[in-house]
């Protein structure tokens, strides 16, 4: 637990539903300071379309709401992190100035810096979009200097359009490739869920890059869509990346983040919604290593009444320096009445050495909502599991396996593919004999 | 035939501060094969420390005394080896676990004890079996370890387990509290069942003598203060029965 989440339990609660809200809503620095401001200068620039809520002064430098956070397509409206910024300052960004570079991808003839395959079902369209050509850049809206200077590098996004009432069991894989640790790589993706649609999106990372890559979902009325972003990168590989998605009428949209390989990866994974009715749902899933640092960023934005989220990301840790963070923010909109909105984080601490940070921001700007939580736990493993497990005649190397698995399989499950489900759990298995659990 | 014999065995219970407390004061106890012992008592004697201390939980420490199963020290053992040389805990409090199914977990215990994985055939029936017999619903296989169930759930899942792992002893530690009277005598059947055919010793531990109407106890021992105030055969617990055990609470007072 941070000191930003012990001090916020000690303050006055003033609360609706058991969250607080009004005056007493978390305002101690750094804990509701995510859009900060990167510089200064940016206070005076009329190019960055950044809103303001209504609780914050105009001439206010210190940012009190998710809301105002700044995004721009102009890369020059976000200057290098130092580290200092508050939605950087869990990063190591020394090690990301390779992908903070306003550079292009290091493409040569023949030999791409990432490879990249996919396979269309019949009926759907595949495609490119230029920069700002519909519906590229109408949901995502870069809010970092890495993902400013991905959507800038990107060139042609690749865009694949889902037909209207199209159902496809199978899930669509889309197979981006590394080709080597120093070679940079810029992506935008571009998924569009036709209305009525259902389908699962796979998104799988390997090899090694140092990948800048952006999605951006669009789900349309009635629409279900599933995007896995996997991350089973080179252990040399860096990989930050911005998932935005919007959410239609009754649509629903359901990200799922699953994190075992890279040095670096460092993921956003923002949603918000179109009208009413709309379901999101985030999850993570991570395993983090001696050396790697994994960290995620969840943001659903309730910009509309009636829509519902469930936010869940669920790490496990081993070996000296395994590094993960998970920020979620959640943010209710004084229009958003009735929504219904969870958010929880889970980390297994299950070696000295590592550290897990876990930082839930829970704005709510009306009292009118279904619901409104949030949750987060690190720890080691519980005695008492290994203790019935082992009180069962089960060696405890095998019951800390099944503890570990267990915990991990609540998001396994809500993946729904049954061979990635397998060679998901096959991974965990090689990762709980590095550290000998 | 085997004996599990309790040797002047003194434990202390380890607190949240990690200071300790003395529990169990010098408990002797023999239990063999075929034997039904109940173990009644005021809360607080030390019942469930007793139980918990066999199996090996660590809040427990043995500061003397000895746990012997066919003259081995039990003490010496890690939870898991004690499970495997035959003893079985029906624990009070069955512990949850996330995300690990009941067949998943049920298959890798009998693995565990047997020391090979069962015949996949003869294994789904003998589960099926053991579960109709005490009416456990069929869809429960498919659901997490003690995940969601009832207090009434939870004991027939802990004496599902003693059936199926066949156990030298079991030790029941209050696996009647909280059950109606329906449940407390199809729990019972199970354990009158495992003890049957295996030839399994029994420590039943109890505050009640409900379940003794239900499971004939040929020995009955009377736990004050952490140790061992009285014992007989059944008629003692019929004297319990109506006198309770406000006799042995004024002469550990005095």
């Amino acid at each position: 637990m941070t000191d930003q989440m012990k001090a916020e339990q000690t303050e006055a609660p003033e609360k609706v539903d058991g969250v607080r809200v009004g005056e007493a809503r978390p305002a101690i620095p750094g804990m509701d300071q995510e859009g900060e401001k990167l510089s200064p200068d940016l206070a005076a620039d009329d190019t960055i379309r950044a809103r303001r809520s209504a609780n914050a002064g105009s001439d206010s430098q210190i940012m009190h709401s998710r809301a105002e956070r700044p995004w721009s397509f102009d890369v020059a409206d976000f200057s290098l992190p130092t580290g200092r910024e508050e939605e950087w300052r869990f990063s190591p960004v020394k090690q990301l100035q390779g992908v903070f570079e306003d550079a292009a991808s290091d493409d040569r003839e023949g030999d791409p810096a990432a490879s990249y395959a996919l396979e269309v079902p019949e009926g759907w369209d595949a495609g490119t979009l230029a920069g700002g050509q519909a519906p590229r850049d109408s949901v995502l809206r870069p809010a970092d200097r890495a993902a400013a200077v991905g959507s800038a590098n990107a060139g042609e996004a690749r865009y694949v359009r889902i037909p209207e009432n199209s159902e496809h069991a199978e899930p669509v894989t889309v197979r981006v490739a590394g080709r080597g640790a120093d070679r940079r790589s810029n992506s935008h993706l571009v998924i569009e869920a036709g209305a009525n649609s259902h389908t699962t999106v796979v998104v799988e990372h390997t090899g090694s890059a140092q990948h800048n890559g952006n999605v951006e979902a669009i789900v349309r009325e009635g629409a279900s869509l599933t995007l896995i972003s996997l991350q089973r990168w080179d252990d040399d590989a860096v990989h930050v990346g911005q998932h935005d998605a919007q959410v239609g009428k009754d649509g629903s949209y359901k990200h799922i983040a699953v994190t075992l390989g890279g040095r670096i990866v460092r993921l956003n994974s923002n949603v918000r919604y179109e009208a009413e009715g709309g379901n999101a749902q985030l999850f993570g899933l991570y395993y983090a290593d001696s050396g790697q640092h994994l960290e995620h960023r969840s943001f659903v934005d309730h910009n509309s009444p009636r829509n519902t989220s469930n936010v869940l990301y669920k790490g496990a840790l081993q070996g000296e320096g395994a590094r993960t963070v998970w920020v979620g923010d959640v943010l209710i909109q004084k229009e958003a009445e009735g929504t219904d909105s969870y958010e929880k984080n889970q980390n297994l601490v299950l070696t000295d050495g590592a550290r897990a940070d876990s930082v839930p921001n829970l704005e709510i700007e009306t009292g009118v909502i279904e619901g409104a939580g949030h949750a987060s736990t690190t720890g080691q493993m519980d005695a008492e599991h290994l203790w019935y497990l082992m009180a069962r005649g089960i060696p405890e190397k095998q019951a800390r396996r099944l503890v570990v698995r267990g915990f991990l399989n609540e998001i396994v499950q809500q993946i729904g593919v049954p061979e990635l489900e397998d060679s998901l759990m096959e991974a965990f298995e090689a990762e709980l004999a590095i550290s000998d659990n | 035939m085997s004996t599990l014999e309790i040797k002047d065995l003194h434990v202390s219970v380890i607190l949240a501060d990690e200071t300790t407390k003395p529990i169990l004061k010098g408990v002797n106890l023999t239990i063999k094969s075929g034997e039904i012992h109940a173990i009644m008592g005021p809360n607080g004697s030390g019942k469930s420390t007793l139980a918990s201390t066999i199996a090996g939980h660590p809040k427990y420490q043995v500061d003397s005394g000895e746990i012997l199963l066919d003259g081995e020290d039990v003490t010496e053992m890690s939870v898991d080896e004690r499970a495997r040389a035959g003893l079985f805990l029906a624990m009070q409090y069955p512990v949850e676990i996330p995300g690990v199914t009941m067949s998943n977990f049920l298959r890798s215990a009998k693995t565990a004890i047997d020391g090979e994985a069962p015949a996949l055939r003869t294994w789904t029936k003998d589960v099926k079996n053991a579960m109709g017999e005490l009416k456990i619903d069929p869809d429960f296989v498919t659901r997490n370890v003690n995940e969601g169930f009832s207090g009434g759930e939870k004991k027939r899942h802990e004496i599902l387990q003693l059936e199926l792992l066949r156990p030298k002893f079991g030790i029941l530690d209050e696996t009647d509290s909280g059950l109606d009277i329906d449940a407390l005598q199809v729990v019972s059947e199970g354990v009158n069942r495992a003890h049957e055919a295996n030839d399994m010793g029994v420590m039943l531990i109890t505050h009640y003598t409900r379940i003794l109407r239900y499971i004939k106890p040929d020995f009955v021992h009377v736990f004050v203060d952490g140790k061992v105030a009285d014992q007989g055969g059944p008629e003692l617990a019929d004297r319990l029965e109506e006198e309770g055990y406000v006799n042995y609470l004024k002469g550990a007072a005095a």
